[in-house]
């Protein structure tokens, strides 16, 4: 065992941490969650081509498509860095995260050359079509149908939750193609250009007032056949692959959010006065911010194990799933104590100037809601680690 | 950034498990149990011939001058087989509060014996309070000319019966309300006049605990581990590495109890369906390998942060103690659970990890003991 970093790697961290001292922007909202609002897109998008030049976007992809080349342990450094540094989120998530490294892994020479290199620039934001109002969890019962019509696919049908979609160049859309009687062989994953005509998108309101997702419609939208990634009846796996990069780069991204959320946790405890003493004297909310403490501390060790399997070259283990599904609850235990510290001011809604810090911990209470369904239901993530992990038998 | 295990760990986990699958499967466990030393003897010498006992020491103190990531392997082996075995008190507690803070003359004198395992030494804290913290220290060391005169009773001692040597926690000085000074530590022997033992009779029949009794017992200045008046310094190094131990123990049973109940719901078929095909056991397998996996990996950091003396240690010790004795408790139950009527019979082997758990929570502190630690080491 070793937790230190190479003389390599403590250099590189070092010049990020450089860089992120001199161009880190100053009005960073905190706000994770990317909205309708076009002046903070523009900001995301500014940002992000920033972090591109200065070589710090797709860290790990290969030159040749435009990535750095470097290794895992820099990807991480930088995610950690980002992180704590509270940096925006660049404004490409989709793209980065899960389009991306399915096009490097199933994608056509010609693929990766022509969506790579303006996907890491931010020039060309992507969006991702799976969820349906009607298939969620059971994502493989989907219906938005692509039907093979010359050299083309005709694609109707309704999809949901759709991040960016409204700035969206492209989408990577999950179809079916066969009956859904074929239900997981009957698909196929096809890159989608949103100028198409006959793609409407509409904001989805959630309940925090806020529209990070949306809805899209497509009624006779024609794509050409070459955009489909894999083959023809292959998309499940290929999907599989968008999922998987999901789940692991959530995994070390999540923990260091929780990290500053916690922190966040203690000193407000600190600072908030109830009959004379600091809420952090109390032995309930100092076993509960403590046991939070402990449970970001296992997650970021959990991270590491998986990291250090990947670094020897090994398949990375459950332990994106397990911090997928310990981040969504801890997170949520950790607004619910914020909640609870500062009493009657957790009934005050974001912006209201009588609340502590105007409001903050109202809205990522209620944000944080959706940590345990997106991404992967924590329902689904237990179903995932029993059968895959433990091996027990299907459910369903 | 390596947090793995190395070869050589790879293969002592293997040389562990295989030792303790030959001579200490639960049948073997069920027989000791009901012997009056608890333990075999004859296979502790042998764990003894194996290394085990002389991991963390120095070669010049007979010992193979590894580190607590390596004991930690051998007793999360240990803990799985709920074997019983003084190795956690006298490696884990005693073996290692010497090394905190013992002169070189004690090491000299002590630590071979415990390397070739023929001795066995344990550690004197807790009284009838129940505390583990240095308030909860009242036994009073009497200083008498050249020497000190202990009087009064020590309680939940680990394997007095057979410890050649005890490091016992006493009361010097401070009036126990304030601070942790006044403490001093002092080696007595197991068989000096006026030391009285008493078994008290324990839930995990595995462990056995005892009350002992210090009748005047005099001994010489020259026994003093550390510091006079500054013991829980040196205490608290030696605990921190114990935590460790503990929760590498409960990390091993937790492990097992998991796996048995994954068999179990597998192969145990009632409606036409293997239990577990049923989500409300499926689930509740799935939250017993995130606990598990998350008690390793905070244990196994700690191992490594005690034995690098990071900064972090007494944090990363705390933490690991805190999430693995929750952790074992739960996922112990939930093995009963899972296990249903057969899981709360005599004939099954789920109680022994159940009682397991319930000993590795208790000793040293529990969680809640550990969270106020952790609370109060960040400065909450």
């Amino acid at each position: 065992m070793d937790f230190s970093l190479s003389t390599d790697e403590a250099r590189f961290r070092d010049g990020l941490r450089a860089w992120l001292r001199e161009n880190l922007p100053a009005s960073s909202s905190g706000r994770g969650q990317i909205t309708g609002d076009t002046q903070t897109l523009e900001d995301r998008r500014r940002w992000q081509r920033s972090v591109y030049e200065a070589g710090y976007a797709g860290v790990s992809w290969p030159v040749e498509f435009a990535g750095r080349g470097g290794t895992l342990m820099q990807q991480m450094i930088v995610n950690e860095e980002m992180a704590a540094a509270k940096a925006p989120d660049l404004i490409n998530v989709i793209g980065l995260f899960m389009a991306g490294p399915t096009i490097i892994a199933h994608g056509t020479q010609e693929q990766k050359q022509r969506y790579l290199k303006p996907l890491l620039r931010g020039d060309e934001i992507w969006c991702q079509g799976f969820s349906e109002p009607n298939s969620g969890s059971d994502l493989a019962s989907l219906r938005t149908r692509a039907v093979v019509d010359g050299d083309d696919f005709v694609i109707n049908g309704q999809k949901v939750w759709t991040t960016l979609a409204h700035v969206a160049r492209w989408c990577i859309l999950l179809t079916r193609t066969e009956s859904v009687e074929a239900a997981h062989s009957g698909l196929t994953y096809i890159i989608v250009d949103m100028q198409s005509p006959g793609i409407e998108v509409k904001p989805l309101r959630q309940m925090t007032g806020d529209a990070e997702f949306n809805e899209i419609y497509f009624t006779d939208v024609r794509v050409p056949r070459v955009n489909v990634l894999g083959a023809i009846g292959e998309g499940w796996r290929v999907a599989m692959t968008t999922l998987m990069h999901e789940r692991a780069s959530l995994g070390v991204g999540l923990q260091v959010r929780s990290r500053i959320a916690v922190d966040d946790l203690r000193t407000l405890a600190r600072a908030t006065q109830a009959n004379g003493h600091s809420r952090a004297d109390d032995a309930l909310v100092r076993q509960r911010i403590a046991q939070l403490v402990i449970e970001v501390e296992a997650m970021k060790f959990n991270s590491y194990r998986g990291l250090t399997q990947m670094l020897k070259g090994e398949e990375p283990g459950p332990e994106g799933s397990i911090n997928k599904l310990m981040w969504s609850e801890v997170n949520q235990r950790i607004q619910e104590t914020a909640l609870e510290v500062i009493g009657p001011y957790g009934a005050l809604a974001e912006g209201e100037e009588r609340a502590p810090q105007r409001g903050r911990w109202s809205y990522s209470f209620l944000r944080a809601r959706a940590n345990s369904i997106e991404g992967g239901t924590s329902e689904v993530l237990r179903n995932i680690l029993a059968e895959r992990v433990l091996g027990l038998p299907r459910s369903r | 950034m390596n947090f793995g295990f190395s070869e050589e760990q790879g293969l002592l986990r293997d040389q562990a498990r295989d030792f303790l699958d030959r001579e200490c499967p639960t049948t073997r466990v069920r027989e000791l149990m009901a012997t009056d030393s608890g333990y075999d003897d004859a296979m502790y010498r042998r764990m003894a011939e194996l290394g085990w006992t002389a991991i963390p020491f120095a070669e010049s103190h007979g010992g193979l001058g590894l580190g607590l990531v390596d004991l930690t392997v051998v007793l999360e082996e240990m803990g799985r087989h709920v074997a019983p075995s003084p190795l956690q008190s006298s490696v884990g507690l005693a073996g290692m509060t010497l090394l905190a803070g013992g002169t070189e003359a004690q090491k000299a004198a002590h630590l071979p014996g415990i390397c070739d395992g023929s001795q066995r030494a344990t550690v004197a804290l807790v009284e009838d309070s129940g505390r583990w913290d240095a308030a909860g220290v009242r036994l009073p060391a009497q200083r008498s000319g050249d020497a000190y005169v202990l009087r009064g009773e020590k309680l939940f001692v680990s394997d007095a019966h057979v410890a050649d040597w005890i490091i016992v926690a006493t009361r010097t000085g401070g009036d126990g309300n304030g601070g942790d000074g006044g403490l001093t530590l002092l080696i007595v022997d197991g068989k000096s006049p006026g030391v009285r033992l008493q078994p008290l009779a324990t839930m995990d029949q595995t462990r056995r605990l005892f009350s002992v009794v210090f009748d005047d017992v005099e001994v010489s200045a020259d026994a003093v581990v550390g510091e006079p008046d500054q013991g829980w310094t040196t205490l608290t190094r030696g605990l921190d590495c114990a935590l460790v131990t503990i929760s590498a123990e409960l990390c091993g049973t937790a492990q097992r109890v998991l796996e048995l109940s994954v068999e179990y719901a597998k192969t145990r078929q009632q409606f036409g369906r293997p239990i577990g095909a049923y989500q409300a056991v499926s689930h509740k397998c799935a939250d017993m390998l995130v606990q598990v996996e998350s008690a390793k990996s905070l244990t196994y950091y700690a191992a490594w942060a005690v034995d690098n003396d990071a900064d972090d240690a007494p944090l990363a010790a705390s933490m690991a103690k805190a999430y693995a004795s929750d952790a074992a408790r739960n996922v112990a139950g939930n093995g009963i659970q899972v296990h249903g009527g057969i899981g709360f019979t005599w004939e099954h082997d789920m109680h022994l990890y159940f009682k397991r758990a319930k000993w590795g929570e208790t000793m040293l502190g529990d969680a809640t003991y550990h969270r106020e630690r952790v609370a109060r080491l960040l400065e909450l």
